[in-house]
């Protein structure tokens, strides 16, 4: 008899990797979408699985093959990633869910399996590369989450996706050949590939140079899939034109898993071991995400398509996770890992109600959805749920970061009360364009289209405002992802000398 | 039944009441409203139960959940809320009534999702009332703001959406823009945000950053339409009058001198606020908006907005009575509450009464209407006098606390004001007062009318009563809302 349990850590990456191949032969109408929704299902079962084993206390690790690291391919989970194995599995799940109408929409059916199994490529992919112990196969996985990814970006039916497609493809391709690199100067000067084994050799190595163009080329490398500002240029146009679900499932989870392995790398490899590191990673971070959230906003305040400006939402936001993160301390991180879970929240919620006007609406430009309120009051009723969200406002999901964001840079005096005005800054200008969204939807007179608009489909709309509630459920009941988020940046510091 | 029992049904009653009158709203209008009228009794017996442990200087309260550490969502009944709970609990029962007469009588339409909406604005009511600490308070404020926007804009037409635009936009801008950051600014440097009597600032805070703080307050809780924020409650008039009248005169602008009273007195402590120069601009800003309103109510023709331009006024007396600082005063702005209340909701059951009758909302056109009406004008009468503050009123009663405050601080302005905003009181409503009473009626042949319908009569003559009632027994009022301040001179 196996022990299933033992082995939950590799079939969080193999259930929907060796599935994905057979999605592909699925051929009667829907039993591609029941069957990949099925695995993604079982794969986010699988992850809760793990967050109670971290809850309880274990930190699993898995040796591929039963070969002992650092010689085999080894596998571990801890609080960080399973609070992100929960949200990607999590946001998957409840995209494909939802999305059954709108892909039926958006893409013919007989290429449907196709995309579905692409899909389940990229989950495969993410979730590798949070449970991955060493640098090679982070590597690998991450290139298998962005060749699909760029498959489901340009899955759908708008052309203006694929100059979208090639510019995220160039940049992804960039973006992964820095870490590459980077990577194979640690392992020239070190001879591991393994992160642990990478902590303990690299302060034995003599000449520190090459470490440190390694750290650059992967902070770098990174920060450019991280979509961190000024190299955030691939995301809004891929976020935008990608077909709907896909949004979703991107916007809640995929820049936050390489902000996953940048911290890891820089908190558990560098920066014990390199004289100045913290300071360089603060001074390099900390401006580029003030500048993230100063810029992002008010580009989102003036566009006008809604995913557009969800997605310069999402740049400004992936400030605030950084910014936390720069602080380097204790609740300054944790504020960075909340802020991960409840900005997918929102930003999950607020995607799947475009996904739910999109099956309704012609266009997504806020002119176009002119009174859809009145038409659809459920659906933007539970959009403005998730926005609330977004600005942070108490109650929701969004406050508690933003709170743990403001008592952490409070911590660093006269610099924090410059962040905290930042933070506010950022938040006002969510409220502007939230409220852009709620004035177009509530307050201009109906289209003569507009007047029969019905409500979005009931099993979309039922997970709508499951998420949306979800925003409501996290902004009181905090425990869940503040104990992971707590562990996981307690054990991120714990390697700090 | 346990004091934490009641004030955790005084917020569950009014829900459970919205989602049964949702599901009646399908079977039978009668059904709903008769769900209505038992929710509202019930209410009352929740919140009046309340009364007399409070009364006796208790403070129950509890802790529903903790969000964070030193976050929690706790309530806690206290003199001011509980006498801000009892008031508004009170009306919504007269209220209801009048609702039934005025919905049935102008044919409305959506009555179901109104009833629905106005259970969950007194839900989020009773919260605000409770609610034992920032945090919390800002919740149900928040949801007030919500749960009340369908009402105003129950009418739907382009004029209506457009007057909602507004309310809804001051309202949550000013309270995520201003209030939002002076709790989290509170919550930083006191290190909580719990109602503690005497205040919780003191040795956190002081200079200039006093007077700001007290500034993000008072604009942030733009309920309370203290100038310049004040617009959104004329815009507030487009909605249905019985809204007007229990939200816009009792519950949503109480709400706003309720958060900025408590403020003063639970968060700042008056002695510490009394102290500290830079909170001084309140008193004047309170002032100027008494008159500036007075003014502007002058030249209304609307009677629907002259009210509102009244409210205004009657609003920053008790902003400006908590800024005066002294016991006294502080008492009398919490009378002032009541007082207020009474006659101003007579005068909107006035003012709908009027337009379900005979569909007239303009000044001019009430000439005469005294002989046509005579209850309802008699009832409107006593409102206008007691928005002036003649005996035997309840308005004269809560100005004499506040005087009497007045004189306590040495405070010669807020004297002066008072006496010029009674002048200005007198100039706009006796002329409507006469007109109605003594002119010729000018009522178009044809367009014939009586009284409006029982309910709405019925329940205008009660508030008339208890604002007499108020003038001639107020004792327990009085000696509730003393606790407030207990122990200082």
């Amino acid at each position: 008899m196996i022990n299933l349990e033992s082995h939950l850590p590799v079939l969080q990456v193999v259930v929907p990797m060796l599935l994905a191949p057979l999605v592909v032969l699925l051929r009667p109408r829907g039993t591609a979408w029941a069957a990949s929704t099925a695995i993604s299902l079982m794969a986010f079962v699988i992850a809760c699985y793990l967050v109670a084993g971290v809850l309880s206390g274990e930190e699993y690790r898995y040796a591929l093959g039963a070969w002992p690291a650092p010689y085999g391919i080894a596998l571990r989970v801890d609080a960080f990633s399973a609070l992100l194995l929960m949200l990607v599995t999590g946001a998957s799940s409840i995209a494909l869910l939802a999305a059954k109408t709108s892909i039926d929409q958006g893409i013919e059916s007989h290429r449907q399996p196709l995309f579905f199994s692409a899909w389940l490529l990229v989950l495969a992919g993410l979730a590798g590369i949070l449970v991955a112990a060493d640098a090679f196969n982070i590597f690998v996985f991450m290139e298998i989450s962005s060749l699909a990814s760029y498959v489901l970006v340009a899955g759908g039916t708008d052309r203006r996706a694929l100059p979208a497609v090639f510019k995220y493809l160039i940049m992804g391709t960039i973006g992964a050949t820095f870490y590459l690199i980077g990577v194979g100067l640690i392992y020239m000067m070190t001879g591991t590939l393994n992160l642990a084994d990478m902590e303990l050799r690299i302060h034995q190595v003599a000449d520190q140079r090459p470490i440190l163009v390694a750290a650059g080329f992967i902070t770098v490398g990174l920060a450019l899939k991280a979509a961190v500002f000024p190299l955030h240029v691939w995301l809004p146009n891929a976020y935008t034109y990608a077909p709907h679900a896909v949004s979703v499932f991107l916007a809640a989870c995929a820049t936050k898993v390489s902000i996953y392995v940048l911290l890891r790398f820089d908190f558990v490899v560098f920066q014990q071991n390199l004289s100045g590191h913290d300071l360089q990673f603060t001074a390099f971070l900390m401006p580029l995400a003030v500048l993230a959230i100063l810029v992002g906003s008010a580009v989102a305040i003036f566009e006008t398509n809604i995913k557009r400006l969800l997605a310069y939402s999402s740049v400004a936001q992936i400030g605030y996770i950084l910014l936390g993160a720069s602080l380097v301390s204790l609740s300054g991180l944790t504020a960075s890992l909340l802020h991960m879970f409840n900005h997918a929240l929102a930003k999950g919620a607020l995607f799947l109600a475009v996904m739910g006007l999109a099956t309704r609406l012609a266009r997504l430009d806020l002119a176009h959805l002119a009174g859809a309120a009145r038409q659809m009051p459920w659906t933007m009723s539970a959009l403005v749920i998730a926005g609330l969200s977004l600005i942070g406002v108490p109650g929701t999901a969004g406050f508690i970061s933003k709170w743990y964001l403001v008592t952490a840079a409070l911590q660093e005096g006269a610099l924090g009360i410059g962040l905290v005005a930042v933070i506010v800054a950022g938040s006002l200008m969510a409220v502007v364009y939230i409220w852009r969204i709620v004035e177009a939807a509530w307050f201009k007179q109906p289209l003569e289209e507009n007047i029969e608009l019905r409500e979005a489909p009931p099993l979309m709309l039922g997970v709508i405002w499951l998420t949306a509630l979800a925003n409501v459920y996290f902004g009181l009941i905090t425990d869940l992802p503040r104990t992971l988020a707590t562990d996981a940046a307690q054990s991120l510091l714990g390697h700090l000398p | 039944m346990s004091a934490q029992f009641l004030i955790l049904a005084a917020l569950a009653v009014p829900l459970a009441g919205a989602l049964l009158i949702g599901i009646a709203g399908r079977i039978s209008a009668n059904l709903r409203e008769t769900i209505t009228l038992v929710t509202a009794g019930m209410l009352i017996y929740c919140v009046w139960s309340l009364l007399p442990e409070i009364y006796q200087g208790g403070r129950p309260g509890l802790q529903l959940l903790e969000v964070l550490p030193g976050i929690e969502i706790a309530f806690q009944a206290e003199p001011l809320g509980m006498l801000f709970a009892a008031l508004a609990s009170g009306l919504w029962l007269v209220n209801s009534i009048y609702s039934i007469g005025y919905m049935r009588g102008n044919r409305e339409s959506k009555q179901t999702r109104f009833y629905v909406m106005f259970a969950v604005s007194l839900a989020a009511t009773m919260g605000i009332a409770f609610a034992g600490n920032l945090f919390t308070l800002f919740l149900f404020y928040e949801m007030l703001t919500l749960s009340t926007y369908p009402l105003v804009s129950h009418k739907g037409d382009a004029k209506t959406v457009k007057s909602a635009r507004v309310y809804l936009g001051i309202l949550i801008s000013a309270s995520i823009g201003l209030l939002l950051p002076a709790i989290i600014w509170t919550y930083a440097v006191a290190g909580t945000g719990d109602f503690t009597a005497g205040g919780i600032l003191r040795g956190h805070l002081d200079g200039p950053a006093v007077g700001l703080l007290l500034g993000l307050f008072v604009f942030g809780a733009a309920k309370a339409a203290v100038m310049p924020v004040h617009r959104w409650l004329p815009a507030a008039m487009v909605a249905p009058t019985p809204v007007s009248a229990l939200l816009h005169a009792v519950a949503v602008v109480k709400a706003g001198v309720f958060t900025i009273t408590k403020v003063v007195v639970y968060i700042f402590g008056i002695d510490f606020l009394f102290a500290e120069p830079s909170s001084g601009w309140l008193f004047y800003a309170a002032a100027f908006t008494i008159i500036a309103a007075s003014v502007v109510a002058l030249r209304q023709q609307n009677l629907k907005r002259l009210l509102a331009y009244s409210t205004i006024a009657q609003l920053s007396y008790v902003v400006m009575a908590s800024a005066i600082l002294k016991p006294l005063a502080e008492v009398g702005a919490a009378m002032h509450m009541l007082a207020h209340a009474f006659g101003k909701i007579t005068l909107f059951f006035a003012a709908g009464a009027i337009y379900t009758a005979s569909k007239k909302t303009e000044l001019g056109q009430l000439r005469g209407i005294g002989r046509r009406m005579p209850i309802t004008m008699t009832a409107f009468t006593i409102g206008a006098l007691s928005m002036i503050g003649v005996p035997p009123t309840a308005g004269f009663v809560s100005k004499w606390y506040i005087l009497a405050g007045a004189f306590q601080a040495d405070n010669y302005v807020a004297l002066a004001t008072i006496i010029v905003s009674t002048a200005l009181n007198a100039a706009y409503f006796l002329p409507i007062v006469y007109m109605v009473w003594f002119e010729k009626d000018n009522t178009p042949p044809g367009k014939e009318h009586g009284e409006a319908p029982f309910a709405a009569v019925l329940a205008l003559v009660i508030t008339a009563l208890l604002t007499i009632g108020f003038f001639i027994y107020n004792g327990p009022a009085y000696e509730l809302e003393s606790q407030l301040v207990r122990g200082q001179p």
